[in-house]
This record gives C-alpha cells, structure tokens and sequence, in this order.
C-alpha cells in the first residue's frame, strides 16, 4: 500500500468511525432516556417524530441556537480548553477499538478499525489518564464553588478508580500477551466442548470484570459515582458555568465516553466480535460486525440499566470501595491468575 | 524525512513548554506546561520506537502524577506568585554550573561516540517484551531493590499522613 492509499484509506475511516460514534452518542441519549422513563413508569420522549426518533436532532439544534454565554469571573483560556480537551479526548479513544475482522475492498484489504497499534489498550489508558484535565480545568477556570468542588471529587474519584481499572485488566493482558486490542480478541476464539465461547470471562476473570465495571462505570462519571454531578448538592457540577455548544461537548464526551468503555468492555471479556459465521460471504463480513454491536449495546442497556436502579453512594463510601474492596480484589485477581497462567506453561 | 519534522515538532513544543514554565505567574500555568513538555517528550519516545515507553510516560507521568500536582494546586486555590528578581547565588554559581554540565555531558556524548552516528528512527528496545526481558532479567535485583525503597516510602508517607491518636 502506497502512502496516498494509505492517507485515503485513514480519512475514509476516520470519517465513517466519526459519523458512526457521533449518531451512537446522539441514540444512545434517546435510549437513556426512553429506557428510565419506562422504568420510572412514563413514555420518555415521544413527541419528535415516530417514538422520540428526531429528539437527538431537535436537542443539537437547540444547543446550537441557544445563547452562549460565558461568565464574567473566569478563566477564559481554560475555560475554553476544557470541553474541547474533553469532548476531542473521548473522540479519540475510537482510534484503536477494532470492530472485525478484515475486508477486502477493491483489492485493498484493511483491518476494521482506525488504525491497530500494539499498545492500543495502553493509548486507551492513557487518553482516560489525560481526560481528567477537561474535567479539573473546566472546574477551576469556571471560577465558581460548585465547579471547583464538583472537579474536585471528578478528579479524585477518576485518579483513584483509574488504578483498579488497570490493574483489573492485567489478567485479561497476561492471557493474550499482548496489548494489541486485536490479539486480545484473537485469543478469545473458538469454544470449549462445541458450545461454551473462550472468551476472558468464563476463562476465570469475572471478578476482574466486575473491577472493570465498576471503575469504568466511575470513570466516566455515572451513577451510582455520579458525585461530580450530583445535582442534590452541586447544582451541576463541574460544567455548572457552561451553557449552549460548550455544555453539550461535556455532554457528547461522556456519552462518547461511555460507548469506549462499553467497546472495550466487549472487546477485552466478552470475546469482541467471535461469534457464529454462516451464511453467504457478504453476509459473514457484516456478522462479526453485529456480534461485536450486539455486546455494545448490551452494555449501553446496562448502563442505563444501573441508572434507573441504583441509587448514589456517599462520598467517603465511594472514596473507601474502590481502595478497600476493589483495589485488593484486583491485586488477588492479580496473583491467582500469574499462578494459573505460569502452571499451565 | 517526515520523522525529522516530527522530531523538530516535537522537541520546539518541549522546550517552548519548558521556557512557559519558568516564565508564567500562575501555578496552574507552569503545571499545564509541564503537561505540555511531558506529552512532547512522550512524542519523541514514540518516535524512536519506545512506544511502551511513551505511552507509560503518559499514563504515569503526564497523567497521575501531574493531575495530582493541578489537584493540589486546585485544592490550595494557590493565587498568582510574583516574578523575584532572582537570587545572586544562582547568577554567580547556577548559571556556569548549567553551562559546565551542558558541554560536559556534549563532551561524553561525543568522545564516547566518535564518528557521532545518529540512533536509527524506530532502533531503539521499546516493545514491552524487550523491557519486560531487561527488566526481570538481566536487571531484576535493582528492580527489587527499587520497589522495597518504593515501598518503604508509601510507609513513610502513611506515617506521616497518619492523625496522632493520644
């Protein structure tokens, strides 16, 4: 491949990905809300198009024409910097998550995916570390008391989940030996006596898992870790200042967030895109696709799932679970599975 | 030839970050362009090959260790510092100490490798494996030994983080 090929062939993904992720962002609004009205017992959005289906549409527009408005005591650097570091952060993580396998188009054949680097989940790791920057800036240049407290707690509560996130997928990276997002799935294909998948999760790491979950879910600051937003106590926290366009990219970020994690969810424990393969061979290149969809969505219904159910933990409960109870479970996850690993060699 | 460019990219955003540094007011400033300098050095990592060690120098450094400093800085609410007029003592002894070092570590650089051959883009170790094989091989009992002086600090810091219960 020559390298214009090569330039083309990255726009075009680039751009479909981009498209891609931003309509999941805009439905995944539409489902978050359409769910937990039915779970709270009322229709949700109704009233745009058939079902709410134009509701993410007549919401972008009216973030578009809604006054921005900056206030007068802040920093207007940062206060700028920090829902476009934010929203242009969340973006990027799609970079590295591969979607399926390989196709062939007109005698190029291209992975799915952006680009597959061999540390893919450590850049993934890394954009989360640097992600906490949007939220703590927007809090401290915003110059208000429920920002900075509500940036305060978002950037606490991320550095300190960010440490038993990745210590919960050292299992998963000691069974592929590889950082590769693409050599992870590879090494959860094919099945156990002809019907149970090997994918990481039944390989023994459901309590990694669960640390996953859990850290992921506070990573991106859902409930029940919504406390950098909590409304009860911060107004809105961190993005309490911002309004109209500049509102909406924190918005976009956090949900574009949620989808990475829901990715890399499926990607690392629940095999990606393995999956039966039948049919005609146009119909097996967009298999693996659905697959992979298919667990994404699961974890978005999850997501929204936990919303409607649980309630918010208190600040020092959720400063005290995840380095009494979720750090040690990780470092003994740790342990047992180097065992395992290093008795089966 | 594009590596070039990016080298020089690179390398003007870590030094203009690190001129930023000294130069601003505000605390916070100075903090994002350490951020700046680290995410810069990270680049240059990536292109000599050490993409473990550059996304490392990310995750650990530009990332944790830098989010704590800005939370402090945050915490404090520290104000604007004023610019000193700086001390005679750096005047007289820093600034030719620097310029000692400067053309001492040149002059290593150079008498160490005389025909001056420049590291081959990509030829350096980097995969996590080659680090992974220095590491818990040939360099495995100071790794130990570092990690006991690691441990022996978090203590210390426990200690003296400790409330004092009479």
């Amino acid at each position: 491949m020559n390298l214009s090929t090569f330039i083309i062939l990255s726009v075009i993904k680039i751009v479909i990905a981009l498209a891609v992720l931003l309509t999941v962002v805009a439905y995944t609004v539409w489902f978050e809300r359409k769910l937990v009205g039915h779970i709270q017992n009322r229709w949700g959005p109704s009233r745009v198009g058939p079902f709410g289906l134009l509701q993410p549409l007549a919401d972008g527009l009216k973030f578009i024409f809604k006054e921005d408005i900056t206030p007068p005591h802040v920093n207007k650097l940062l206060y700028l910097l920090a829902p476009l570091l934010s929203l242009s952060l969340a973006l990027t993580a799609i970079a590295v998550i591969p979607i399926g396998g390989w196709v062939r188009v007109a005698g190029i054949s291209t992975p799915l995916q952006i680009t597959d680097v061999n540390i893919g989940l450590l850049i993934i790791l890394g954009i989360t570390s640097i992600a906490v920057y949007g939220v703590a800036l927007a809090g401290w240049s915003s110059n208000s008391k429920y920002s900075l407290l509500g940036s305060l707690r978002a950037a606490s509560q991320m550095v300190s989940y960010e440490v038993a996130l990745g210590l919960s997928l050292i299992g998963v990276l000691m069974f592929a030996g590889s950082f590769s997002l693409r050599d992870i799935v590879n090494s959860q294909a094919g099945t156990w006596w002809g019907w149970l998948p090997k994918w990481n999760l039944f390989k023994g790491q459901f309590v990694a898992f669960f640390i996953y979950i859990c850290a992921a879910y506070a990573e991106t600051n859902r409930v029940p870790f919504d406390l950098p937003e909590a409304e009860t106590e911060l107004v809105a926290g961190y993005h309490t200042e911002y309004s109209s366009m500049k509102f909406a990219m924190f918005f976009m970020a956090e949900y574009a967030n949620m989808v990475t994690v829901a990715c890399l969810a499926s990607l690392l424990f629940l095999g990606g895109w393995n999956g039966p393969l039948f049919g005609p061979p146009g119909l097996q290149y967009f298999l693996p696709v659905f697959w992979f969809s298919l667990r994404v969505f699961f974890f978005l219904f999850l997501y929204v799932w936990v919303r409607g159910t649980l309630p918010r933990f208190r600040y020092d409960q959720l400063m005290g679970f995840t380095w009494k109870v979720l750090l040690p479970l990780a470092l003994a996850n740790i342990m047992i599975t180097s065992l395992v690993v290093a008795l089966r060699s | 030839m594009i590596h070039y460019l990016l080298f020089f990219i690179f390398a003007a955003f870590a030094v203009a970050g690190a001129i930023n540094l000294l130069a601003q007011k505000h605390p916070i400033a100075s903090a994002l362009s350490l951020i700046v300098v680290m995410g810069s050095l990270a680049g240059e990592y990536m292109l000599l090959g050490a993409e473990f060690v550059a996304a490392i120098q990310v995750i650990v450094y530009a990332g944790a260790i830098m989010v704590l400093f800005v939370f402090t800085i945050m915490l404090l609410n520290a104000g604007e510092e004023e610019h000193s007029r700086g001390s005679k003592v750096a005047m007289i002894l820093g600034v030719p100490a620097m310029i000692a070092g400067l053309v001492m570590g040149a002059w290593v650089l150079v008498a160490r490798d005389p025909a001056n051959t420049p590291v081959g883009v990509g030829a350096m170790y980097g995969s996590a494996h080659d680090i992974a094989e220095q590491l818990f091989r040939r360099f495995l009992l100071p790794f130990e030994i570092t990690s006991v002086l690691i441990l022996i600090a978090i203590m210390g810091a426990v200690v003296l983080a400790r409330k004092e219960e009479r």
